[in-house]
């Protein structure tokens, strides 16, 4: 459903690669002798990844892989190498304590259910204490998304390192959040009334988009949402932002292919915990699915039946499956989610693209993310052994070519208690 | 591994008294209807279960992983009357056994949750199964998890398919005493008394911290004082309340019969240390207030559930005796979570404490063997030396000990109850399932066979049968 928006993308991404100059990125890494996975292409037994000025150089065998003399080298023997993991599920940025009101920025609690101006990255917090424990887990990019209503607003796409939102930031808007399911008391209590909300939306959207000049100077119909919301909704509609919705009962996801087909917007699938159902549907229109947290639990009338082999069975029909965490405080489970959909059926190589390029061709970065590839963002991980595996671990992280410190509150909070010696903790820092 | 034990199985496995341990007379008796208010205070659950058909059994060729501290490779367990008979590198086959290739297989303890919400929050989560939280008053101690339990929650049997054979089921969190727990075996049960394991003792349920001044913030309690004060003031009516039963009993051709309070019944027997005490937990400073109010009225907290911070206190639980029982990596959900870390059940078990996982969650329940793995493989990357028998017991032997039913279940030693799980490689692995699951010797899962694969009522015929899965 419309992959080919490449050239509509090069007016979102802002990466600032050139500004950001911190100490810790050399201006050359050489990784070798690492199980090199760059998922673009086969696994290399003996690789090496060369990471120049923030952009990954060159990936092949360590014998083929030249770096200048003299450029720090990190010996990845008996380890993996594989690109950074993007969770495209996570409101990392947006909230810090959930129970907490005033440290969470992830939705805009208003009473209309179609919020396509809010903006998560207007809050986004880059000093949030959820970055440091993702990253050292190997998650280095993650969307951060907004929720609530039916349209939620605009999500944002993150590198995990920088001082600032302008050193992390990837694209905002990256997607354009939904949620498409039983309604509440501001949608008729009905899914009739949720799509219904849709529909509204991107029909007067297109109408306004089509009549911008007449609506300027009020000779236009009204409009069920306001100005702003129909802004926003316009690289929707042109198929330049995917909408990402979250559906879950098989019947809401058919639901959401007839919207996307009336008005042409291109879908990606999000949760999609009965999309195994409907996986011919999907193959068919070509729907990027990003499923997880995996789960078989009927917790729910829209989840009956979820199954772990949900990606698995998806993948085996022919859909492009990507694997989200559904979590910020624990986005470094991500890989635990990928191991739980191989222990289910998926293949293995299949789960680490469903972590890393699945996301980034849902998002429309993989120009620039989700393998390792000459020209590729510098975002690379070295694990100590498989990291779908909870024996396998990140021993490095590099995020833009820069070498990310191992550590993080938690870590802090470790050390400071490792040893109950008399002395006050709180001297420890 | 006991050699005194396996011998005995090896020698005289088809003697009763070789393969029956000695029940505690207390926890023998089931409450009858003549039982007197406060005699008992009914400290232990009824005996209506009835363990599922079985059939002597041996699984050869896998890896045995007690939780005592011994790994057998290429080992043997067998399997009689209920009991596990034998355990070691080879047993003794009887002629009738059923054996069971494991080759390549590991075998651990029937894996125990000692917290969890299944069937008082029951899957699908509606308002109709919303039965977990009697949230009309702060205390509910007069409230027994057993009432709430709808035994067609899908999600136990989804549970046991992951290896779990026992859980302890409580009453939620919004209130400070939220009333007595249900300790489960996982087989399919037609009524909630027909899973309750048989003549185990009743637990308590408490919490301190966030929920209950969330929950009651515009009656009160409110604050974390107003908590504790609240807590103070029906231990000391509990306290009187035994006292004149006390005096009454002592006497009774001259004192008249106190009269009977449902509320006081339970925390007289909690005072009399019949029924044991779990506490949810957060901060190292509410712990230690809740140690300083089981101190003055002279009761034991056996463990606290989610002590996120335990690590920063555990000198202190270790002196007191005190299991802690916590996720491996949740985090960050309210202020009271913010300090978790994941070395927090390696820090407790380096030094000496009584380290234990729980789930509180209907799909964490099905991977506490992950749960246990992530915990281990964390702590050796910070230096901590976990053993893999010190990761499984924080999920079998030290559970079955929160929920002192440790001389019945919780490790792989002749004599014990025969909750015994076959996972198809190390469970400590991300890939691996459990194969086959036994509780009291009866097959009760089969990951290979559909005849053995139990579901629930309420999710029969939710597809139509031209959907195949």
């Amino acid at each position: 459903m419309n992959p080919s928006i490449a050239k509509a993308l090069a007016c979102f991404l802002a990466i600032p690669l050139a500004l950001s100059a911190a100490p810790s990125r050399a201006a050359v890494t050489a990784i070798v002798h690492g199980k090199v996975y760059p998922v673009s292409g086969p696994v290399i037994e003996d690789g090496a990844v060369l990471i120049e000025n923030g952009r990954i150089t060159a990936v092949g065998p360590t014998s083929e892989v030249h770096p200048p003399a003299g450029a720090p080298v990190y010996d990845a023997s008996g380890k993996v190498v594989t690109p950074g993991l993007i969770d495209a599920g996570t409101q990392i940025g947006l909230v810090e304590v959930d129970l907490t009101k005033q440290t969470v920025d992830s939705a805009l609690n208003v009473n209309d259910p179609i919020r396509a101006a809010f903006r998560v990255v207007d809050g986004f917090n880059p000093f949030t204490t959820l970055i440091p424990i993702t990253r050292i887990e190997g998650v280095t990019t993650v969307l951060s998304r907004p929720d609530g209503g039916v349209i939620s607003g605009q999500a944002a796409l993150v590198d995990l390192y920088g001082h600032s939102l302008h050193d992390m930031l990837i694209k905002a808007p990256a997607a354009m959040m939904a949620h498409f399911g039983t309604g509440d008391d501001k949608t008729g209590n009905s899914r009739g009334g949720v799509a219904l909300a849709l529909r509204r939306a991107l029909e007067d959207a297109r109408f306004y988009g089509a009549h911008r000049s007449e609506y300027n100077t009020n000779q236009s119909r009204s409009m069920s949402v306001s100005r702003l919301d129909l802004d926003a909704l316009q690289p929707v509609l042109s198929g330049a932002l995917p909408l990402l919705v979250e559906a879950n009962r098989s019947s809401d996801i058919e639901a959401v292919l007839a919207v996307a087909r009336e008005f042409g917007v291109n879908v990606v699938l999000y949760g999609a915990a009965e999309a195994w159902l409907v996986a011919d549907e999907l193959a068919a229109e070509q729907v990027r699915v990003l499923v997880g947290p995996l789960d078989d639990l009927p917790s729910n009338f829209s989840v009956l039946h979820a199954t772990f082999a949900n990606a698995a069975r998806l993948d085996k029909a022919g859909v492009e499956v990507g694997i989200v965490s559904g979590s910020s405080h624990n986005s470094r489970n991500l890989t635990v989610e990928a191991g739980r959909a191989v222990a289910a059926g998926l293949p293995w190589d299949k789960a680490l693209a469903a972590i890393t390029q699945v996301p980034a061709r849902a998002l429309g970065i993989a120009s620039d993310y989700g393998s390792l590839e000459p020209g590729k963002v510098a975002d690379v991980v070295v694990w100590s052994s498989d990291p779908l595996d909870f024996a396998g671990h990140p021993d490095a992280v590099w995020i833009r070519g820069h070498r990310v410190p191992m550590t993080s509150r938690q870590e802090l909070l470790f050390k400071r208690y490792e040893t109950l010696d008399g002395t006050p903790p709180e001297y420890k820092k | 591994m006991k050699r005194t034990l396996l011998l005995c199985g090896l020698t005289l496995a088809l003697t009763a008294g070789c393969t029956t341990l000695p029940k505690p007379a207390t926890r023998a008796a089931a409450p009858e209807a003549t039982a007197k208010p406060d005699q008992t205070g009914f400290p232990t659950q009824p005996v209506a279960y009835k363990p599922l058909p079985s059939h002597p059994t041996v699984i050869r060729g896998a890896t045995i992983m007690t939780a005592t501290g011994e790994e057998i490779a290429n080992g043997m367990i067998s399997l009689a009357d209920g009991k596990i008979l034998a355990v070691g590198k080879t047993v003794e086959i009887p002629k009738d056994a059923v054996v069971i290739d494991a080759s390549g297989d590991f075998v651990t303890p029937g894996i125990i949750d000692p917290h969890s919400h299944m069937g008082d929050y029951p899957e699908p989560s509606v308002n109709a199964h919303s039965d977990g939280n009697e949230a009309t008053d702060p205390t509910t101690p007069q409230v027994w998890a057993q009432w709430s339990i709808w035994p067609q929650d899908p999600a136990f049997f989804r549970a046991l398919a992951h290896g779990v054979t026992t859980v302890q089921v409580l009453p939620g969190s919004a209130n400070l005493i939220g009333g007595r727990s249900a300790v489960l075996k996982l087989v399919p049960g037609r009524t909630a008394e027909a899973m309750m394991f048989p003549g185990a003792p009743y637990g308590l349920k408490m919490a301190c911290g966030e929920n209950p001044k969330r929950v009651y913030e515009d009656e009160g309690p409110s604050t974390r004082m107003g908590e504790i004060a609240a807590d103070r003031q029906i231990f000391q009516q509990a306290r009187e309340y035994m006292q004149a039963w006390d005096r009454y009993r002592k006497d009774p051709d001259n004192e008249e019969p106190p009269a009977v309070d449902q509320k006081l019944e339970t925390l007289a027997a909690v005072l009399r240390g019949d029924i044991f005490v779990n506490i949810h937990c957060y901060q190292a400073d509410d712990m230690k207030r809740m140690i300083d109010l089981a101190d003055e009225f002279g009761f034991k907290i056996r463990t606290f559930h989610h002590s996120l911070e335990a690590y920063k206190i555990r000198d202190l639980l270790r002196e007191k005796g005190i299991g802690v029982i916590t996720w491996a990596d949740w985090w960050g959900f309210k202020m009271e979570a913010y300090d978790g870390i994941v070395e927090n059940l390696a820090l407790v078990t380096r030094d000496g404490g009584r380290a234990i996982l729980h789930s509180d969650d209907p799909l964490g329940v099905q991977f506490l063997n992950q749960a246990a793995a992530k915990a281990m493989y964390e702590a050796r990357r910070h230096g901590i030396d976990i053993s893999r028998d010190q990761a499984l017991r924080w999920i079998s032997a030290n559970v079955a000990w929160a929920l002192k039913i440790d001389d019945r279940v919780g490790t792989l030693e002749p004599g014990k109850m025969a909750d015994v799980v076959i996972w198809d490689g190390d469970p400590f692995s991300v890939y691996t399932h459990a194969r086959e699951v036994f509780i009291d010797g009866a097959p009760v899962y089969d990951r290979d066979d559909p005849s053995l694969q139990p579901e629930s009522d309420f999710m029969l015929g939710q597809l139509p049968p031209e959907v195949t899965q």
